[in-house]
């Protein structure tokens, strides 16, 4: 009992011990600013990576497709753990204004805009027909027209709060999308003709996804005529991928591995009908279909947090220095205390206690300064860009909106929980040698 | 006079500090017996090897030759945990420079050796009876209306009556008091040498350093310590 009384005490007498309190919240607040910043970032890109994608993608990146695909979709519609598919259609293709004379390079994907919002969260992001998806392809100011949702980016402009300036109703405009048809075989479909495939479509709406990649280059047509356009309706109809989604009990591991074996065994059974295209396509999960993507937010969430490992290392040496010096004063006590009986290693539990409640109290006072700041952060980032036009990111380049500020309680509890060992490590050692200690020494008895 | 008789015994101490290059021998061989209930006062010139000597028999050190016995136990052969034990229950030391804790009030100073002899939970268990000794203790210095003082808000004479408290706390067997006045006045002193009379009256076996031939008058045996030996 005592260890807690003179701990507490030491705490609360000893002005040193602040400089220990004070790093300790110090660090702790920057860790969990930074790492709620990085952490919301990281988490934010996976999830929008996952809605843009589903749970599984049988697909192959040959821009020639693969047939059959009907065929496997049966055969997915049949297993017990596939909630939704969408077949997907995907190249590249050429886009311009009617009446303009730039051509823009995109990526296209043809889809059906139910199925795929079952599957996906595409859905959610559009503007106008966000209420009725199956209306996605239907432009408002003429329905009949065949309509085309784009890129976000590609579309509309940001401020520089990185909102958009979106329109009440869709305005009129025609695009013109140019395909290079592919055979079966990889050669250009329309060799010694016309060579490309062309067909005007109707701005319908825009697909807010997030994605900075993909709301600046993708536009979404009509699944049959996307199809069209690629030269893969032929007589073997063929597609790009097939988008997955499991049921919600299904793990995605699971789930991807079944996928696998039904895919593996799909190709037998097909033997040698066109196994050249169906030998390209894989089974993945969306994070390792997005992997290039995500890998590379990964290793900055890595590098920082090895960064703030360093930073731990910094508070442990603050902790050792502190601790030294209290130590150094309080040999004195450490004689008192073992001419009353107290043992070694009750100085050490006397010292860690100490150092426990400044580590404990130090982390508690950071994480709650670290919170109060996460949720004004956004708040204090406006007033500066008002005040001195600064921004973390430039809101009209980067998906970013808002900064991200949900704490993670598991990171918090990692961040409390090394912040308290960090303290225990650094007092052990000025700890142990107040141990070791002898009564006659410290109590300066040495009057013979 | 039977070997039960002698609470504490020390036969053939030596003991030598290494002084620079130099080695000084402080202790030669000295031979020592208390009774219980005896009030012995060991007198010498400074640098006599007194101070050495009750460190040695109070266990806060060791000697580099000799036995100490406690009721008969060999303190050489006693395992660190069992010494610990003896210092905090067989002995109460008092030492001229007081050594209380700052931060603890004057109360808890004087129940420290009982709260650190017990877990948590055997203190939340015993704390009401142990405050309650504490003030009986502090009542009977005179100190009650200093209970929740700090060490630094007394006087000398004040925190050496406090140090005592510390030291009869865990009704210990022997009191060994270093020094006990020479930080005092003359009339703060007396004091204190009247409380240990009254203690020592009550059963207290004490054994007190002092260099001043006039206090260790007060005691009931006078030992002189001379060139590391008792004369």
């Amino acid at each position: 009992m005592y260890k807690i009384i003179l701990s507490v005490r030491y705490l609360l007498k000893r002005r040193i011990s602040y400089l220990a309190f004070l790093a300790v919240a110090l660090c702790v607040f920057i860790v969990v600013v930074v790492m709620t910043v990085i952490t919301g970032l990281v988490r934010d890109f996976k999830v929008k990576n996952h809605k843009w994608v589903g749970d599984c993608v049988v697909g192959t990146e040959s821009l020639v497709g693969f047939p059959y695909y009907e065929d496997f979709i049966t055969k997915l519609e049949e297993s017990d753990i596939i909630d939704s598919v969408s077949a997907v259609v995907k190249s590249y293709a050429l886009v311009k204004n009617r009446g303009l004379q730039e051509s823009l390079g995109v990526e296209i994907m043809g889809i059906d805009p139910v199925k795929h919002s079952k599957v996906t969260g595409f859905g959610k992001t559009l503007y106008h027909r966000r209420g009725d998806v199956s209306e996605a392809f239907k432009p408002a100011y003429d329905p009949n027209l065949v309509g085309c949702v784009v890129g976000i980016d590609k579309w509309l402009m940001r401020d520089t709060n990185g909102r958009y300036s979106y329109e009440v109703s869709p305005s009129e405009a025609a695009l013109l999308v140019s395909c290079f048809p592919l055979t079966s075989k990889g050669a250009l479909a329309k060799a010694g003709t016309g060579l490309v495939n062309t067909k005007t479509f109707y701005y319908s709406d825009t697909s807010h996804s997030g994605l900075a990649a993909v709301d600046s280059s993708f536009i979404y047509l009509p699944f049959e005529e996307a199809q069209l356009l690629c030269g893969m309706a032929g007589p073997v109809k063929r597609i790009s991928a097939i988008h997955i989604k499991f049921k919600p009990d299904v793990k995605l591991e699971k789930g991807c591995g079944k996928v696998s074996t039904l895919w593996k065994r799909f190709i037998e059974e097909k033997g040698e009908e066109q196994a050249e295209l169906l030998d390209t396509v894989t089974v993945q999960s969306w994070k390792e279909y997005r992997r290039a993507f995500i890998a590379a937010m990964e290793k900055e969430q890595t590098l920082l947090t090895i960064m703030f490992a360093f930073v731990g290392v910094t508070t442990v040496f603050i902790v050792f220095v502190v601790f030294y010096m209290i130590v150094s004063h309080k040999s004195k006590d450490v004689g008192i205390l073992k001419s009353i009986g107290v043992s070694r290693l009750d100085i050490i539990e006397l010292f860690s206690c100490f150092a426990f409640l400044i580590g404990l109290l130090g982390s508690a006072a950071g994480v709650l300064a670290g919170r109060l700041f996460l949720l004004k952060i956004n708040k204090i980032e406006d007033l500066l860009f008002e005040h001195f036009e600064f921004q973390l990111w430039d809101r009209t380049m980067y998906a970013i909106s808002d900064i991200p500020n949900a704490v993670d309680s598991k990171v918090l509890v990692v961040i409390i929980v090394t912040a308290i060992a960090a303290c225990l490590a650094g007092a052990f050692l000025p700890s142990w040698q107040a141990a070791k200690l002898e009564v006659v020494e410290t109590l300066q008895v040495s009057q013979l | 006079m039977s070997k039960d008789d002698y609470i504490l015994k020390a036969e053939g101490l030596y003991k030598s500090y290494r002084m620079g290059e130099a080695g000084v021998s402080v202790l030669r061989g000295v031979d020592l017996a208390v009774k219980k209930g005896d009030f012995v006062a060991i007198v010498g010139a400074s640098g006599s090897g007194k101070s050495t000597l009750l460190h040695i028999l109070g266990a806060l050190d060791r000697p580099d030759k000799g036995v100490v016995s406690f009721e008969g136990s060999d303190l050489s052969r006693v395992g660190e945990r069992e010494l610990n034990k003896f210092r905090n229950k067989m002995v109460g030391f008092v030492f001229q420079f007081y050594h209380l804790l700052d931060e603890l009030s004057v109360l808890e100073n004087v129940f420290l050796p009982a709260m650190a002899s017990k877990s948590v939970f055997g203190w939340l268990g015993s704390h009401r009876w142990v405050k309650s000794r504490a003030r009986k203790l502090l009542s009977e210095l005179g100190l009650s209306e200093r209970a929740n003082h700090k060490p630094y808000q007394l006087s000398g004479g004040e925190r050496q009556r406090v140090a005592i408290g510390r030291a009869l706390m865990n009704e210990p067997r022997i009191l060994l008091a270093d020094e006990p006045t020479g930080n005092l006045d003359s009339a703060t002193g007396n004091g204190i040498l009247n409380v240990f009379e009254r203690l020592n009256k009550a059963g207290q076996t004490i054994v007190m350093v002092t260099h001043d031939e006039r206090i260790a008058q007060k005691a009931g045996r006078i030992i002189t310590l001379a060139d590391g030996k008792i004369k």
